[in-house]
């Protein structure tokens, strides 16, 4: 077996380090979070903490997995798998480095937001067949949230794709070998950061699980592993949107001296490390403001972005 | 009810509001008026039948006095006058309601008492009046068994709908021991499911209006942002609250009575726990009331040691509240920053009292102990830290934009909606009404401090925060003066009644050990008397209503918390708004459950 893209190792490699990045980020989140709120974090479980993950996955794993009697039985069992199964599916499309993926897709801009869409069913379904008043909200808001910011989200995409003329990821990280795509499309790259962390419901934008607000919202009723699957699925969804900030705005793996793996690890790793950052620092705007936030300020603002960058191809195309 | 005009009153404009509104009400009901009490805390104190109290009610709110108007109910109690011995001149009565009226544009106080008896146990209610009489006649209906005639919902208010007899009557035990032992067979059991049961109808909500179904949400008794066990009936229209009302109860513990259980010294540990943040600030009304019926003097030195705790205690329960209040609006790391500096003031605190957040550290008559060795260098450390933090936290949330679109405009009300509900403290303040008990009433020497009292114009959710924000720079001035000027005496008076005596002289004298050994095991009898003392606690006005029968314990500790008032207001403030804007409200009013049930 050798490396290349769609190979059964590659697979197997990159379904493993994607999973288990994701589980290690509930250590390293929670220890960068202890880090900047002048307190220790999880430090007691092997060197540095770090087998928390272990303990925490035991924890789950062996909890009672139970569904409430007056639950939906089947959506409330497919919910927690549809997050997992899209998020990961997602990642198919991206191309980690020369040789490392899954697919070389054509449409892999298109597949990956197709993917988020099918999402908002996860958290729509979680909470609906919960029958519990606060994840009722809370998958409302949620629905409300992800439709509408999957809107931004695509149309910031088109700027690069626009750029590179393509919707193959692959190609897209090529066509970056001249400059990385953050400098002409520094809103598009504002804006798709502002909706992935929409998409990843995740402070400032986690309306949908606002403790302070509806419990745990729409995963109010969910334990062992199934809660494992939403709360890992959170994570994965950070990855995703860090690793494609990295492709589409950052040059995916180029860079010198070092291998186009480390460069792509040490790419998404500091949009992690950002993700995580803003959730110290930023309270939550409330719901109706987000929406008017993202309707009336990020719709427009997107529009105009595609519109120059149109104008501006087009103009370099004629000269 | 109008004044008759027949009646006309010579009015002195300088007269006290107190005085001047004796005189009207002797004018007005002349011998109606049942009895004129004198006691020691000198506020105006006059009896009235049942059938006279809701016309000097309304007279004492729409008339002004010289002037001045009594604005604010501030408490609403009864007293069990059964077994008290010494009453001699009042009227007969088995039961008394007190009024305790407050004018702050007159800066004084009224007392209004209605004498009742056990087999006619009712009068007129004083909710057209004051909306917040509602709370506090269910409260009287609960522990006394008084009827408020035309009250719009007169059901049990902390304790559970299902208990039999009324709590504070003196025939009720005070100890679950007294009782038989609890049990919960299966037909109990149910009958106490079925109370539990939620019908809206019982809470004045409908089910549904013309075009829409309610939602209605618990919101607690168990929630992470309604600060201890309290619990909110929302009702919902989508996300937008129709009504929203607040059951309390699920903290009470009985404070008042166990006041008439335990002894006048005993007692001050319970004070510390009801406001659980205050610390020792709670001590302050409770002693300085049995000091003024005992008649004590307290030294300079206590005044200004129990003054500089009380503003440590100040700043960190004012902590407490910016970090959960910045918690509550999303932001997450804020509360662990100030608990750092809480965690600091507390070490203070420990080195002086023993003890973190209950030290129970103010005695009748002074302190427990002198301040310790090295004790300023360590203030003074708090002094050169704190306002450089302060500084940092008003960049991380007060200018925050977030922040401030999340709560400017939310939850707003006018002075005068203070007023009518009770709300005293930054709550007041923030609707840029300048009242501060440590200015307008000082009180353990708080005269001879220079510090402002910080104030806002709007009133809403974000104004209350600066409030507090500012008053925390304002407490740093304050112990900084206390640092100061330090003045050198005796931690402790040498009145006999100071609680536990001096020792210096037992050894001496049969009188001095005789005296000193009844004052230890038994506690100190404290003369015969009525008092009601007030402080600015860290959330309100805190005031102390006790009766003395001449015995080692209190015959009646009545405690007016700011909490249950503001807690009273939470749906005239939030209908209208989200549910984030509820929580948001919730946080900034700064309640304490201990505080609210008692």
């Amino acid at each position: 077996m050798q490396w290349e893209v769609g190979s059964a190792l590659n697979i197997a490699s990159i379904l493993a380090a994607v999973i288990v990045i994701a589980a290690m980020l509930i250590w390293v989140e929670r220890r960068l979070l202890g880090f900047w709120q002048d307190r220790l974090g999880p430090n007691r479980v092997g060197p540095f903490g770090l087998l928390q993950v272990v303990a925490d996955m035991i924890k789950i794993f062996t909890k009672e997995d139970w569904i409430p009697p007056f639950a939906d039985r089947f959506s409330f069992v497919l919910a927690p798998t549809i997050i997992m199964i899209v998020v990961l599916l997602s990642f198919s499309v991206v191309p980690f480095a020369p040789g490392v993926g899954i697919v070389d897709s054509n449409i892999g801009v298109l597949f990956v937001l197709a993917m988020a869409s099918l999402g908002a069913y996860s958290v729509m379904l979680g909470g609906l067949s919960s029958d519990n008043k606060y994840a009722l909200l809370g998958s409302l808001r949620a629905a409300a949230q992800m439709v509408s910011y999957e809107v931004f989200m695509g149309i910031s995409l088109l700027g690069v794709v626009a750029l590179a003329g393509s919707f193959n990821l692959r190609e897209i990280v090529l066509a970056q070998e001249g400059g990385w795509f953050v400098v002409p499309q520094f809103i598009g790259f504002i804006i798709f950061l502002i909706a992935g962390v929409a998409e990843s419901h995740r402070l400032p934008f986690d309306i949908p699980e606002a403790e302070q607000e509806i419990c745990a919202g729409y995963h109010t009723e969910y334990s062992g592993m199934k809660f494992g699957m939403f709360f890992v699925g959170e994570y994965l969804g950070l990855v995703l949107i860090s690793s494609l900030i990295t492709v589409l705005f950052f040059g995916g793996w180029q860079g010198p001296l070092l291998p186009p793996l480390v460069w792509f690890f040490i790419k998404a790793s500091c949009f992690i490390a950002f993700f995580i950052l803003l959730r110290a620092a930023i309270p939550r705007p409330r719901y109706d403001q987000l929406m008017s936030y993202g309707w009336l300020f990020l719709l427009p603002l997107s529009l105009i972005n595609l519109l120059i960058t149109g104008v501006v191809i087009l103009s370099a195309n004629q000269m | 009810m109008r004044v008759p005009s027949t009646v006309s009153v010579t009015e002195n404009l300088n007269a006290p509001v107190g005085v001047a509104a004796v005189d009207y009400l002797r004018a007005v009901f002349g011998d109606s008026i049942l009895y004129e009490q004198v006691t020691c805390d000198a506020i105006p104190t006059l009896w009235f039948a049942r059938e006279d109290i809701q016309r000097a009610l309304t007279l004492v709110r729409e008339q002004p006095f010289a002037g001045k108007r009594f604005e604010m109910l501030l408490d609403l109690t009864a007293i069990d006058e059964r077994v008290r011995v010494n009453r001699t001149g009042q009227p007969a009565s088995e039961f008394t309601v007190v009024y305790h009226l407050m004018s702050f544009s007159g800066n004084g106080d009224l007392r209004l008492k209605v004498p009742l008896f056990d087999n006619d146990l009712h009068l007129p209610t004083a909710t057209v009046l004051w909306p917040n009489a509602n709370w506090y006649e269910r409260e009287v209906w609960d522990m006394f068994g008084i009827r408020f005639d035309g009250h719009p919902n007169l059901y049990r208010l902390v304790l559970p709908p299902t208990w039999e007899g009324h709590a504070l009557r003196k025939e009720h035990p005070a100890r679950a021991t007294e009782m038989d032992p609890f049990t919960l067979d299966d037909a109990q059991t149910d009958i106490q499911q079925e109370a539990l049961k939620f019908k809206p109808e019982e809470w004045g909500m409908k089910r549904a209006s013309e075009d829409s179904e309610f939602m209605f949400l618990n919101l607690g008794p168990n929630h992470p942002s309604v600060h201890g066990a309290f619990r909110i009936a929302v009702q919902l229209d989508g996300e937008i609250l129709v009504d929203a009302v607040p059951d309390i109860g699920y903290h009470h513990r009985g404070a008042e009575k166990m006041g008439e259980r335990q002894s006048w010294h005993t007692f001050i540990p319970y004070t510390d726990r009801i406001d659980y943040l205050g610390g020792v600030m709670n001590n302050l009304p409770y002693v300085m009331a049995v000091e003024k019926m005992a008649g004590i003097e307290v030294p300079e030195r206590v005044k200004v040691i129990r003054v500089m705790l009380s503003e440590m205690f100040r700043i960190c329960s004012h902590l407490l509240f910016y970090g959960t209040f910045a918690q509550d609006v999303g932001q997450l790391s804020p509360i662990f920053y100030m608990f750092v500096e809480r965690e600091r003031i507390f070490n203070i605190i420990e080195s002086i009292c023993g003890a973190r957040m209950h030290p129970g550290w103010f005695r009748i008559g002074g302190v427990a102990q002198d301040l310790p060795q090295g004790w300023e260098q360590r203030v003074r450390e708090l002094l050169d830290f704190m306002p450089a933090r302060l500084d940092e936290y008003d960049s991380m949330v007060l200018n925050n934009g977030i922040l401030k679109r999340r709560t400017q405009g939310v939850g707003a009300y006018t002075t005068q909606d203070a007023f009518d509900w009770g709300v005293t403290g930054a709550g007041l303040r923030a609707t840029g009404y300048e009242w501060d008990m440590r200015k307008q009433r000082p009180y353990s020497g708080y005269e001879n401090f220079e510090f402002d009292v910080p104030i806002a114009a709007n009133g809403d959710c974000y104004d209350r925060c600066a409030v507090r924000v500012e008053e925390m720079r304002q407490s740093l001035r304050i112990i900084k003066q206390c640092v100061d000027n330090m003045p050198s005496g005796d931690y402790k008076s040498s009145h006999p009644l100071t609680t536990p005596p001096r020792k210096e002289k037992t050894m001496q004298d049969i009188e001095t050990l005789i005296n000193h050994f009844l004052s230890v095991s038994w506690g100190p009898v404290i003369p015969p008397n009525e008092v009601s003392m007030s402080i600015e606690a860290t959330k309100g006005i805190n005031s102390y209503y006790l009766i003395s029968d001449g015995n080692t314990t209190s015959y009646r500790t009545r405690i007016r918390t700011p909490s249950f008032a503001h807690l009273q207001m939470i749906p005239t403030i939030s209908r209208g708004f989200m549910v984030s804007d509820l929580i948001a409200i919730i946080a900034s009013i700064d309640f304490v459950m201990a505080d609210v049930d008692r």
